[in-house]
């Protein structure tokens, strides 16, 4: 299991556009992939779910990733939060 | 005749007929049903058209809107395909035995809640995304597509609200503009009303939809957010005249937008934007600016309760940077006092403000508070092509405690190992001392920009905001242009540029002047941009020089 913290810089938050994005990243690893914000815990893939959690620009986000291609998955969405968020 | 005020989302004027915006097949009934998985079967088969639908859209969206606008149908695709979402709905048809149609909309009530009850504008418009897709799937189900025929005359299209879909999937051929009764400027129909250059007016009001009849003429004022409805000959009369004079400036923007500022006799000249807020800068591109000449910080210290952070400052330096791509940016630094006061600084009453403690001279008797912006604004410079000018500088020693301290924050920046650019550093002329010692700034500094406003003000003695002394508070008056003129002689003299950023840089019956003075920059408002290039145009320096 990798798991690591990140700041939202974006503006908006996790908004739609980076949230579908983000969610279609998730989806072509097999590894579980979280996103936890205070008590909630929600799936990447899961855009609704996602857009729920409210995430706002200052927030500190703990990602959560778990499974075969965790690995690359982990560095994805590292990446993938750096560039859009 | 009748008026309501709404919010106009993008400027322009219409007038024409009303035709009212009819939804069909959304009233949806709860029905008990007895084989739930063939419920799901028809629920899957109508999401499958749906999909199919969103795709066109999304096609042609992408046409008409751009690929950027575009994503929004993209991320209702992925609504549709929503784990939660369907999996909600499956619950319902299989747990309650209900229909599809009432599964979906209960879904779809769920979640739209979810987001209006969220703390944030933003999320809180979402609600409407998901009920557009769930209206779509019910739609679907029922076999009632939403098919508004539009008759062959353009017509005003009033609803209580427009979902996206319904905005881009209406033959924009055929509409002069939107109104609605409902929605926000943050909603999506809003941002793709404004993309299709549509006229649209929201938040009319509920009362409007009384009020509204298919055929009635009306007039939508997109830059004032007026709707009038039945209007009589004479607002109908002034309004086409207003909207004659919107197209014939529209006109001069498509004829103007991309051509050089360039006189007949080949002299150039820069033609910059003036913004106080980075919610101007798509004014800025859109009038065809060459650059932001005059970027006031002020906004990011008058909007907050306490000190705005190096982080806030950078990020937003940053923005305009990077949105401005290579194009020039001018940032001055802050100019805080006089008549703009922010209480956490605290400052004392003065009996003078305009010649107090304000500007250059607040930010070095309180150097911490310069440095953090400083130190913004050189970390922001490596994102784009930036210029920082001081504004109210009298003296030398001034100028020189101003580069001091620049080089205090980059050396410190190297310590950090934090990079930064070499940008250019400017002071403004707005004093006659300034500008009367112009030959002694200019060899310290890349480039001037005159502030005309403040540089009358001190020059003829004249407070511009007193409407007792407009008669001697001459703005073409000599001793200004004649300052205008030394400073930028000495500007030259120096390997330095010269630009104007005040009032006076847009009055056109200036610019031949300025232009034989040899100034190389005009920076104005965003709307003003193409009107002073259109003079430009227009002058021949090789002419004789005009008796004033």
């Amino acid at each position: 299991m990798k798991t690591f913290d990140y700041t939202i810089k974006d503006e908006v938050g996790i908004h739609a556009r980076p949230a579908g994005l983000l969610a279609k990243t998730a989806q072509k690893y097999e590894s579980q992939i979280t996103i936890t914000k205070g008590e909630n815990t929600v799936s990447c893939t899961r855009l609704l779910a996602l857009m729920g959690l409210g995430v706002k620009c200052g927030d500190t986000v703990t990602v959560t990733v778990n499974g075969n291609d965790e690995d690359a998955a982990a560095a994805a969405v590292k990446t993938f939060l750096e560039s859009n968020l | 005749m009748m008026k309501f005020t709404g919010k106009g989302v993008y400027g322009a004027i219409a007038v024409g007929k009303i035709s009212v915006y009819e939804r069909q097949g959304i009233r949806v009934k709860r029905i008990k049903i007895e084989d739930a998985e063939a419920e799901i079967q028809r629920f899957e088969s109508a999401k499958a058209i749906a999909l199919e639908q969103l795709g066109s859209i999304h096609e042609k969206a992408l046409k008409e809107v751009g690929e950027a606008n575009a994503q929004i149908f993209e991320i209702h695709m992925m609504m549709v395909d929503d784990e939660d979402y369907n999996d909600a709905i499956f619950g319902m048809i299989r747990t309650q035995n209900v229909n599809a149609e009432y599964a979906v909309a209960a879904t779809a009530k769920n979640f739209s809640e979810m987001f209006s009850s969220m703390d944030d504008s933003y999320m809180q418009a979402r609600a409407a995304d998901v009920e557009d897709i769930s209206n779509r799937i019910i739609a679907c189900l029922t076999d009632g597509h939403s098919t508004n025929t539009l008759s062959d005359e353009k017509v005003i299209i009033c609803a209580d609200d427009l979902a996206p879909s319904e905005t881009v999937s209406l033959d924009k051929e055929k509409i002069l503009a939107f109104a609605t009764a409902h929605g926000s400027s943050n909603s999506h129909t809003a941002i793709l009303a404004r993309n299709m250059n549509i006229p649209a007016i929201i938040g009319l009001g509920a009362d409007f939809l009384n009020e509204i009849k298919n055929g009635t003429m009306a007039i939508a004022d997109g830059f004032t957010g007026e709707f009038i409805i039945d209007p009589d000959e004479e607002t109908l009369a002034a309004y086409q005249k207003k909207q004659k004079a919107e197209t014939e400036k529209r006109m001069l923007l498509q004829e103007l937008t991309g051509k050089e500022n360039v006189t007949l006799d080949g002299t150039k000249i820069n033609i910059f934007a003036n913004i106080g807020s980075v919610d101007n800068i798509g004014a800025v591109l859109l009038n065809d600016a060459g650059g932001i000449g005059l970027f006031r910080s002020e906004f990011l210290y008058l909007e907050k309760t306490d000190y705005p952070t190096e982080e806030e400052q950078f990020r937003v330096y940053k923005k305009v940077l990077e949105s401005m791509a290579t194009k020039k940016v001018i940032i001055r630094t802050l100019d805080i006092g006089a008549d703009k006061q922010a209480d956490y600084f605290h400052l004392e009453k003065e009996e003078n403000p305009a010649l107090g403690l304000r500007a250059i001279r607040l930010c070095l008797e309180r150097p911490e508070i310069f440095k953090t912006q400083l130190r913004a604004l050189y970390r922001a410079s490596v994102y784009g092509n930036l210029g920082i000018m001081f504004p109210m500088v009298t003296s030398v020693s001034e100028l020189e405690e101003i580069l001091a301290l620049c080089d205090e924050v980059k050396n410190e920046l190297d310590a950090e190992k934090l990079p930064y650019s070499n940008l250019e550093l400017g002071v403004m002329i707005e004093t006659p001392a300034a500008a009367i010692i112009s030959d002694k700034l200019a060899p310290m500094v890349d480039f001037f920009s005159v502030g005309t406003n403040d540089l009358t003000q001190y020059t003829l003695a004249c407070d511009r905001q007193n409407p007792h002394i407009e008669r001697f508070c001459n703005t073409h008056h000599e001793a200004i242009l004649r300052l205008i003129e030394m400073s930028a002689k000495n500007a030259h003299a120096n390997g330095a540029w010269i630009g104007i950023c005040g009032e006076l840089a847009a009055d056109t019956a200036l610019t031949e002047t300025f232009l034989r003075m040899g100034i190389d920059e005009l920076s104005v408002s965003p709307s003003f941009v193409l009107k002073v290039r259109d003079a430009v145009r227009k002058i021949d320096l090789t002419r004789p020089e005009p008796v004033c």
